[in-house]
């Protein structure tokens, strides 16, 4: 009976699947983690898998915080062993770790990253503060000693030295960790210079500088920064919010927004003048190095001068590398695999 | 009662009401042509915007480097230790000796990709005996050169802005007249995996992913689906029970398709064990998406076996079972193929559920088999359109277009083995 056969056969051909040993052990790194960190993360990792006999890690873009979330799990090998974050982790993570049993976290800092407002090379470059992203970007702004819906609809309204443009933003939607920074960096440090007086301290309190407008001047443009880079060329009295790696890559049909006085250049973000940049960062477990074959050594590849000093290749991926005190402390820490101290 | 209208076929109302009647007939079928014609433009509009931007990425800018293997670039015994960037800029230098300056052997030395010690690495690993002479040996340009060649790079922007600056575009030229630049096919892009070299990315790791995890999810979706399907059809009887359960079938093949990957998440790697990121664990959640499209498509093409054949096999002694096996089910097994087929390739499809699993993810080794880390071709496409270089474009179009040859391929085979086994009644 052909039929019959057929289905003895696949039934057969399922069990053998099946029945393969499901993961005794693991002979590969796998890293998850943020999206920011992913496109240097992953030359560090090809660049280790070609040159050593290990096999190249695993890199999952996971966001930030989905990432410690799979990280601080448990230990073991059906958990990751690195965790890749475009911020620190938070004490609250930190106690998640503790309690599922990993007790030390090596923490190392890899160098910084931009955020840039961009626009097109068609229009002229905007010169802006965090107060005036603030007024033009914020859900809620203050006027006459109460918070109202953000009535702005040009930058020359938010300040009259901006051209009469519309505002219109096209940035990252909130589950991105580009969003996250762009509130802490941006919009936490513009409401401080926002003239807040006549407002109760109630009010106050339950005001979210965090939140954006949603009657259109912010469009939330999806994860894809490229495709953000494509609608401001198509469209140059929009400005667009994403990491510096991809004005780097388009620097000829973009240009960055000039904030506090700064242009966004690699050397104003290494010195640490242009105010929107962030640390990145990576997690190892530390119970896992040994246990999986190559961590000790993926470790040695990143804190590596060819790799993220101010000549390596990260740099010309668009990372912006740490000092050179910074960078050795790091790299000593990662030597030693120094564990850190619980916030 | 009387007739409103007149039902004289003479009379003039009766001839305007013909030519209205006709009219609306007509004004139908132009709507209907033009929806059509609307659809085809948008096709044909989507189709040439990627074939147009993507077929570049199958050429590929490559260098010529005169090489030569000397032994001190071979200090240790293993002979992946070796200096094999350090023989690729030698090689630069020599045919630039006018070259000096940190920034500037900087600049000379990115204009090859650095797949061309890896290349030089595997060659000498092949055949140590290699080391010691001299040869050319044609490498992949960097993608900057490559962008610049396919004419992606306006050289009229002021120097700071442009990926290539003056001096080495100067030596590109250079190069170019002395026959050492070339386009090529780029056969890196189906032999190798991921990479964040656009010059160095191929679809081979994606690809084979897929395939496993397709794998997979025929071998579980297309004997269950049949089996259930069979049940229901045939044996079960007619209740509420039932009723319920072919209620559930039809909602269940309208989830949206992440539901299936949450569920894949909670239950088989957070239950089972099984490793995140493989085909195994791919192929099982695939299966539950594709379970209902293959159990509906299976139903329907037992239905459509006329009862006069049960009744005949019943007829001359032959047992349920016989009956089905034997007589209908043969009778229906090119409809349920082709179901499975339009199944399958929905699943090559998707995305969405391979994220909650791990499988968006960057795989450079090419998998080995079902346990292996893996993507899947829909995964490359979305990883790679969000890459910041901007060879990365021109590669995502060709994994699109390489994607869609799949997808034709499987449904034009669907449409074949409907046309050669259909059966009239």
């Amino acid at each position: 009976m052909k039929i019959k056969g057929l289905i003895v056969a696949g039934a057969l051909a399922t069990a053998t699947i099946m029945s393969s040993p499901a993961h005794a052990n693991r002979d590969y790194i796998s890293i998850v983690g943020s999206s920011t960190v992913y496109p240097f993360a992953t030359v560090v990792a090809e660049q280790f898998g070609k040159t050593t006999q290990f096999k190249t890690p695993k890199i999952e873009s996971t966001g930030s915080g989905g990432g410690l979330k799979l990280f601080c799990a448990g230990v073991g090998v059906d958990h990751p062993d690195i965790t890749n974050a475009s911020r620190a982790i938070k004490k609250s993570e930190q106690e998640k770790c503790a309690a599922n049993g990993i007790k030390d976290i090596v923490e190392v800092k890899i160098g910084y990253d931009g955020i840039v407002l961009a626009n097109s090379k068609k229009a002229d470059p905007m010169q802006l503060t965090r107060k005036d992203i603030f007024l033009a970007l914020a859900k809620d702004v203050p006027m006459d000693g109460k918070l109202v819906p953000n009535p702005y609809i040009t930058w020359k309204d938010v300040n009259s030295a901006l051209p009469a443009t519309k505002i219109e933003v096209l940035g990252p939607p909130p589950t991105s960790g580009t969003r996250d920074a762009f509130v802490e960096l941006v919009m936490e440090e513009g409401v401080e210079k926002v003239d807040m007086s006549g407002i109760s301290d109630e009010v106050k309190e339950k005001f979210e500088p965090g939140a954006l407008r949603e009657d259109g001047a912010y469009v939330e443009a999806g994860e894809n920064d490229n495709l953000i880079v494509q609608k401001l060329q198509a469209n140059p009295d929009a400005l667009g919010i994403f990491g510096f790696s991809f004005l780097d890559q388009n620097a000829d049909v973009i240009q960055g927004s000039i904030i506090e006085g700064e242009s966004p250049t690699f050397e104003n973000i290494a010195a640490g003048k242009y105010p929107v940049s962030r640390p990145l960062f990576f997690y190892v477990k530390k119970a896992h190095v040994g246990t999986i074959p190559g961590i000790a050594e993926y470790l040695a590849e990143f804190a590596n001068e060819k790799a993220w000093g101010p000549e390596g290749y990260l740099a010309d991926k668009g990372m912006i590398p740490m000092p050179d005190t910074e960078r050795k402390q790091f790299a000593d820490d990662v030597k030693n695999l120094k564990p850190m101290a619980m916030k | 009662m009387q007739p409103t209208q007149s039902t004289n076929a003479f009379s003039p109302e009766f001839n305007q009401r013909l030519k209205r009647r006709y009219r609306a007939e007509q004004s139908f079928k132009l709507m209907g042509i033009g929806a059509i014609f609307i659809a085809l433009a948008f096709l044909v509009f989507l189709l040439s915007t990627i074939l147009m931007s993507g077929y570049s990425a199958f050429k590929q800018t490559y260098i010529k480097l005169d090489v030569t293997l000397d032994k001190e670039y071979f200090p240790d015994e293993d002979l992946a230790k070796g200096d094999f960037q350090g023989i690729v800029k030698a090689s630069l230098y020599s045919m630039f000796p006018e070259v000096s300056g940190r920034r500037d052997k900087r600049m000379l030395n990115n204009l090859v990709s650095k797949g061309a010690a890896f290349k030089l690495m595997d060659m000498v690993e092949a055949d140590p005996k290699l080391i010691g002479t001299s040869f050319s040996i044609w490498v992949p340009a960097k993608d900057d050169v490559d962008m610049l060649m396919k004419g992606n790079i306006d050289m009229d922007q002021p120097e700071a802005n442009r990926r290539i600056k003056d001096k080495q575009y100067e030596r590109i030229r250079t190069l170019e007249h002395g026959d050492r630049l070339q386009m090529r096919f780029n056969k890196t892009f189906f032999t190798s995996g991921d990479s964040r070299e656009p010059e160095l990315a191929g679809i081979l790791s994606a690809a084979k992913g897929s395939f496993y995890t397709l794998v997979i999810t025929l071998l579980l979706s297309f004997p269950m689906g049949v089996a259930a399907a069979i049940y229901l059809e045939e044996f079960a009887p007619d209740n509420t029970f039932t009723d319920l359960i072919e209620i559930n079938i039809n909602n269940l093949a309208a989830v949206p398709s992440i539901i299936f990957g949450l569920l894949g998440l909670a239950i088989f790697i957070n239950f089972w064990g099984i490793p995140r990121s493989t085909p195994l664990v791919g192929g099982l959640v695939l299966t539950l998406m594709t379970l209902p499209t293959i159990i509906i498509a299976a139903r329907a093409s037992l239905k459509s076996v006329p009862p006069s054949i049960r009744e005949a096999a019943l007829g001359v002694g032959a047992s349920k079972i016989q009956t089905v096996f034997h007589h209908v089910l043969p009778l229906a097994l090119p409809g349920m193929l082709t179901g499975t087929i339009i199944g399958m390739a929905q699943a090559l499809g998707e995305t969405a559920p391979l994220l909650m699993i791990g499988m968006v993810a960057f795989i450079v080794d090419i998998p080995g088999g079902f346990t292996d880390p893996a993507a899947a071709l829909p995964v490359q496409i979305y990883l790679w359109a969000d890459s910041p270089e901007r060879a990365f474009t021109e590669k995502t179009s060709a994994a699109i277009i390489i994607l869609l040859g799949f997808l034709i391929l499987m449904n034009a085979v669907a449409v074949y083995m409907r046309k050669k086994f259909e059966i009239k009644w």
